[in-house]
């Protein structure tokens, strides 16, 4: 097409061509990117709007009926809602980001790599971004990195035990998250404490076969073991030859009622002792902080967390937008304007806070309203970071236009949700249009 | 700025700067380990086991066919949008810049209104469309639709670019009888480079990084390397030896361009916005 326009245009040789010519001529340079425009964007978004009140196939008219339903059926309002979250959220907290970074890094010595970095994600498709992402949030703590660092700082405050999954074995009994020995022990008593349910592994390579302690007066003594001999037999609640201590088993020594008074924990052959114990009569308790399962990871693209998570994802890729607008702001703010902020007293907060982010507030609106729009058609980023199983909890309005259209073939209702989508970009394209008419003017 | 306000200064933005490029590398390094490994152990464990790194997943990936075949659809498609609404956008801005005409600022108003409208808005419209003229399916229509959605910004880019130019310039090279096209190709496109390449780099990475439009006029044998990745996602852990190398392969381009043209890349970005 372009090559149609070129000699056509090349016969207007005179300097001065009449109003008719130019039409011809403005009409030749235009035509393409008209057709294009009109074919391609224009007449769907009459023909959309129009499919909007027919039924599924095109077939015939159905009113109201779509638009009904777009505000009854829960997915839809669940990508509504969703949408809402996303547009009050991510806008603010992308321009407010790219503010502190922008300014921030103002003054930094590696002020080109800090910024390069920061801007990179915008390079790349929100499909990779999103597939960095979904690494970032696997569940186990050994393969996603977040609750890896999460299960870091837990290990610090709640070690996990070594011997989750244990169950009392005879004599023994659950007490809250840890065990007690049925029996109450008065000093001179010799308890065997047994443990089932631990799979060999668990078993650390220090143990050694279990030791029943001799008696000695004012002591209360044990032995923890794995009630579990090899090959069967032996007797349930009782150490038995072949049966393991289980090393490092932190164990109480209670009152009746439960107040503790001492606590120990186990050797490499199970055994233990209370020296000194007094009179009883005791309970002994293995401690629940044996049992503690490790840290299993929080699941965040699980159906709770699955919104926020994606729109951390979504934050990262955008602040590097924000903070190089911003900064380009920053960077048209005569020198002076700051400084005398500062001869004339103002401290380094009130010199932002009153001159520099007021001075930034037309790229602050900018930042704004182009996330604004962009979030409220964001589409790729969910479909690739919510697994197929929580689609329906991350669902927005532009996946639910691609789902209905496309995916369950109802073009009468997809169209009525891009035209949902349609309506909320309408009044800020308006804000748009009039600031770039008051540029131009 | 006392020495230690400026020290922590520095050491939170370097903390910031980390928290931006570790997921990257993380996506890079999950590439070059084995795919067994990531059922096992983080991808950080290479950092102290580097025997664990190998080119394995990318040798197997250059293998698989579809993998290979969707990297050079994304060229066939990418290429062509690019080119096309640069010259399309070039001529239309041309003429709404130095032609006068009755109602041209109405009709620039009206195309450059275009800009916001989703689209989300031509999908089904236009997939009927394709249908009926039989090119659905087809890289044609992926090119046609990206060109058309890329035309507003790029006319209204272009147009306040070539309108900021020197009224001299046109009116001598007409006094001197010189054609609106000699004109447009001999002043114009050499003068509008900067704003050209702004354009071509910003609708080269958007057309190379779009999912949604590839996703719903392609098919297979025409699919975009995103399109064939989004594929894979239905079993992220069994196939993340594919989804992450392939990722980042897909990554590659864009990032060399936005390396070599980053300021090109943040002005075409800052142009955009004013929109």
């Amino acid at each position: 097409m372009t090559v149609a326009a070129a000699p056509a245009g090349r016969r207007a040789r005179s300097g001065r061509v009449g109003a008719g010519r130019r039409w011809l001529v403005a009409g030749l340079f235009l035509t393409p990117a008209l057709v294009l425009l009109g074919a391609l964007v224009v007449y769907p978004i009459v023909a959309t709007v129009v499919a909007s009140f027919k039924d599924a196939t095109g077939a015939r008219f159905v009113g109201a009926d779509n638009y009904r339903t777009l505000f009854t059926n829960h997915d839809t309002l669940v990508a509504v809602r969703n949408n809402v979250v996303w547009v009050a959220v991510v806008p603010a907290a992308v321009t407010a980001l790219g503010l502190v970074f922008a300014v921030l890094s103002e003054r930094l010595t590696f002020q080109r790599a800090f910024r390069t970095v920061v801007f990179m994600p915008m390079a790349v498709s929100l499909l990779a971004g999103g597939v960095i992402w979904r690494v970032v949030y696997e569940q186990s703590p050994h393969r996603g990195l977040l609750n890896a660092g999460l299960d870091a700082v837990v290990r610090v405050f709640h070690p996990p035990g070594r011997y989750p999954g244990a169950i009392p074995s005879e004599g023994m009994a659950a007490s809250g998250k840890g065990m007690v020995l049925v029996q109450t022990v008065c000093t001179g008593d010799v308890a065997q404490l047994g443990l089932v349910g631990l799979s060999p592994q668990q078993v650390p390579s220090s143990a050694k076969p279990g030791r029943v302690p001799s008696t000695a007066p004012g002591d209360v003594t044990g032995v923890v073991f794995r009630d579990f001999e090899p090959g069967g037999g032996g007797q349930r609640g009782t150490l038995d030859p072949g049966e393991m201590g289980l090393p490092a088993v932190k164990v109480d020594l209670r009152t009746t009622s439960g107040k503790v008074l001492a606590a120990t924990t186990t050797a490499d052959d199970g055994s233990f002792a209370f020296h000194g114990a007094g009179s009883g009569p005791f309970r002994l308790a293995v401690s629940g902080s044996n049992f503690r399962p490790a840290f299993a990871g929080i699941q965040w693209l699980g159906p709770r967390l699955i919104t926020p998570s994606i729109i951390v994802a979504y934050i990262w890729i955008w602040a590097g937008f924000a903070m190089m607008v911003i900064a380009a702001g920053l960077a048209a703010i005569p020198r002076e304007i700051l400084e005398a902020a500062r001869v004339d007293g103002a401290s380094e907060w009130q010199t932002f806070r009153r001159v520099t982010v007021p001075l930034l507030a037309p790229e602050m609106g900018v930042v704004f309203v182009t996330l604004v729009i962009y979030v409220l058609k964001v589409f790729d980023i969910v479909l690739v970071v919510a697994p197929p199983s929580e689609q329906n909890d991350a669902n927005v309005i532009a996946l639910e236009m691609w789902r209905t259209a496309f995916g369950a073939r109802n073009q009468g209702l997809g169209s009525a949700a891009a035209v949902l989508l349609f309506a909320l970009v309408l009044p800020v394209m308006v804000l748009n249009l009039r600031r770039f008419r008051a540029e131009r003017a | 700025m006392t020495r230690v306000r400026r020290a922590s200064l520095t050491a939170a933005m370097g903390a910031v700067g980390l928290l931006w490029l570790v997921p990257t590398v993380g996506l890079l390094v999950t590439a070059l380990r084995p795919r067994r490994l990531f059922d096992e152990s983080g991808w950080w464990q290479a950092v102290t086991h580097p025997s664990q790194i190998t080119l394995e997943n990318f040798r197997r990936i250059l293998d698989n066919h579809q993998i290979v075949r969707s990297l050079g659809n994304t060229v066939l498609i990418t290429v062509p949008a690019t080119v096309g609404v640069v010259l399309l956008a070039a001529l239309a801005a041309y003429a709404f810049a130095w032609i006068e005409f009755p109602g041209r600022d109405v009709l620039f108003l009206a195309v450059v209104a275009l800009l916001v409208v989703p689209l989300q808005m031509a999908l089904v419209p236009v997939s009927n469309l394709y249908g009926r003229i039989g090119i659905f399916g087809s890289i044609l229509g992926v090119v046609l639709f990206h060109v058309a959605f890329g035309l507003p910004f790029a006319v209204f880019l272009l147009r306040n670019f070539f309108a900021s130019l020197p009224r001299e310039l046109t009116e001598a090279a007409r006094l001197d009888g010189a054609s609106e096209t000699r004109i447009f190709l001999r002043i114009m496109l050499p003068l509008g480079r900067p704003a050209i390449a702004s354009l071509a780099i910003f609708q080269f990475l958007w057309v190379w990084n779009d999912l949604l439009v590839a996703l719903i006029f392609a098919r297979t044998s025409t699919a975009p390397i995103t399109v064939a990745i989004q594929q894979q996602l239905r079993s992220f852990g069994g196939n993340i030896d594919i989804i992450s190398a392939a990722s980042f392969l897909s990554m590659v381009i864009p990032l060399a361009v936005f390396f070599a043209f980053q300021r090109s890349f943040a002005r075409g970005l800052l142009a955009g916005a004013v929109k």
